[in-house]
């Protein structure tokens, strides 16, 4: 007989995995190493999201990836229910919300809201779900990959 | 003097299946059975078509349809991407090749069976229309989630609330409560039964959700010379306009730097500035509608109102019959049918003819939109 926690713990084995492509590979290279980076221009410094291969604002194609705070705000979420995909319905409803990064508010990255790296997706209480929440991202293990996600500074 | 595409052309003819959430016939027999619906209703012989547009979602390709009508040699082919972003598109691309002398007559048509068909975001292997990597893993999985995210924050920056969704949801519903060929004819929604339904993607519920609908639709487009010799009143092609905004990223615009700023601000801008009248002279509107936030944007990006004014503007019956702006007179995509916009245009002509089901009076002008939220398009017609 398998336990709660079990069944939870399989069901989150099945999560979608992150595909990355050429452009994205570092940012994943990087969350497994446990950090959060995203994509700048090597000539004008602006940072970008998501990655591509070039700068739209000075068109140079030498780029750096530069590392962040890790702290941001809940700009918005969701709550997905049923009908989802099976493993995300096992824990629905879940939340999935969008930081904006402290170091750089128009950068804003999808992810969930949890209680540990590892805790599952419906694991935070829906009341403290809110807009402008300080956040800060922890990275979990998940079939062989490392993906962020993020939990609430103290309050 | 630049060549022009206002008035050059004409909407001449309009057919439809039925709307169901399952029909027998295939997705080709139905996009046949539609532009043959279409063409009759123009008097015009089939053989005589010479151009198709549709959009890259569309399964039936031109080949097809055009072998099983028995089309004469077609001279001008087009497929638009962004699945509800295209349906304007089909027409403003036919008009554009009519009007350049490039074909004589168009087809635009969308078949469709969503109904009884997969869910596109079932499909993992296809990462569309997003960047996968970004959004997926974490359980933004379909377009509610994604347009639920913008939602949110629209509803946190600019103090709208669910009441103001509901008044978009119930204008469609009371719109189709008064067309026969609506999925919710004769089905009544009420307040009560809007604020205790299940939520799909918190905050948005079922009823903020466009309908799951078989079915097919097609319009034909001639020049507007040749209209004038047709079986119908003629339809002005008055605008047309595509969007596609700097630095957008498709369903996900909040990567943008001005999330609540989507596509419908940039094709009105075009829209607006090729034609003879603006949003005050519009007297109906059928504005893209999967999900019911997707009209206050848009309310604001057509130039209705302000910035931040769209959920505003729904108080008051403001979208209902006789009010300021009666919008989606044939019930909508919530309503009538979700066939990627197409009935928005069909019924757009319907009303320019004076034969809706929810008919404006004397209506002489009409905008009709494409999805937003992802790269768009848009109508003005006129008689």
């Amino acid at each position: 007989m398998t336990t709660a926690s079990e069944a939870a713990a399989e069901a989150a084995a099945e999560l979608l995995l992150p595909v990355p492509d050429e452009d994205g590979a570092p940012f994943w290279e990087y969350a497994a190493q446990g950090e959060l980076r995203v994509q700048a221009c090597a000539a004008c410094g602006r940072l970008r999201f998501p990655p591509r291969p070039c700068c739209p604002h000075c068109r140079s194609f030498d780029s750096e990836w530069r590392r962040m705070s890790g702290r941001g705000r809940i700009w918005s979420y969701v709550r997905p229910h049923p009908p989802l995909l099976p493993a995300y319905a096992a824990q629905a409803p879940y939340n999935v919300i969008l930081v904006e990064l402290a170091d750089a508010p128009h950068i804003r990255l999808a992810g969930n809201l949890v209680t540990s790296a590892d805790a599952p997706l419906d694991s935070v209480d829906p009341a403290r779900l809110r807009i402008g929440a300080r956040v800060h991202a922890v990275f979990t293990e998940t079939g062989g990959m490392a993906v962020p996600r993020w939990v609430l500074e103290k309050s | 003097m630049a060549a022009t595409l206002k008035d050059a052309t004409a909407i001449v003819g309009i057919g439809q299946t039925d709307f169901a959430k399952r029909l027998p016939q295939s997705e080709k027999e139905l996009a046949c059975r539609a532009i043959l619906a279409a063409l009759a209703d123009a008097g015009i012989d089939p053989g005589e078509v010479d151009a198709f547009a549709s959009y890259t979602m569309e399964e039936t390709d031109e080949v097809e349809v055009a072998k099983a009508i028995g089309a004469g040699d077609v001279t001008f082919f087009s497929k638009i991407g962004y699945g509800g972003g295209g349906s304007c598109a089909t027409v403003g691309h036919l008009a554009s090749a009519v009007a350049t002398g490039q074909a004589t007559v168009g087809v635009a048509w969308r078949s469709r069976k969503r109904g009884s068909g997969p869910r596109p975001w079932k499909n993992t292997a296809v990462q569309l229309p997003t960047p996968g990597q970004w959004t997926r893993p974490f359980g933004l999985l379909r377009p509610a989630d994604e347009i639920g995210m913008l939602a949110r924050r629209y509803m946190h920056e600019y103090g709208a609330t669910r009441d103001h969704l509901f008044n978009v949801a119930m204008a469609c519903r009371n719109r189709a409560n008064a067309n026969p060929a609506a999925m919710m004819y004769e089905r009544p929604l009420t307040r009560e039964m809007y604020m205790t339904s299940r939520m799909i993607s918190d905050p948005l519920c079922l009823f903020d959700n466009c309908l799951e609908t078989d079915g097919a639709l097609a319009c034909v487009i001639v020049s507007a010379e040749r209209a004038r010799d047709c079986r119908q009143k003629p339809v002005y092609v008055h605008s047309v306009a595509q969007g596609l905004p700097a630095q957008h990223h498709g369903m996900v615009n909040y990567w943008n730097d001005d999330p609540l700023s989507g596509p419908a601000w940039t094709a009105a801008r075009h829209l607006w500035k090729q034609a003879d009248f603006g949003p005050q002279d519009v007297d109906v509107a059928q504005i893209y509608d999967a999900f019911t936030p997707l009209i206050p944007l848009s309310l604001e990006g057509y130039g209705f109102c302000g910035r931040g004014e769209g959920a505003a503007f729904t108080e008051g019956g403001a979208l209902e019959m006789g009010g300021r702006l009666p919008i989606n007179t044939g019930g909508g995509g919530l309503s009538e049918a979700y066939v990627h916009g197409f009935n928005l245009i069909n019924e757009g002509v319907k009303q320019l003819r004076g034969v809706s089901t929810a008919q404006v009076p004397d209506a002489a002008t009409c905008l009709v939109t494409a999805g937003e939220g992802v790269p768009t398009s848009a109508i003005l017609l006129r008689s």
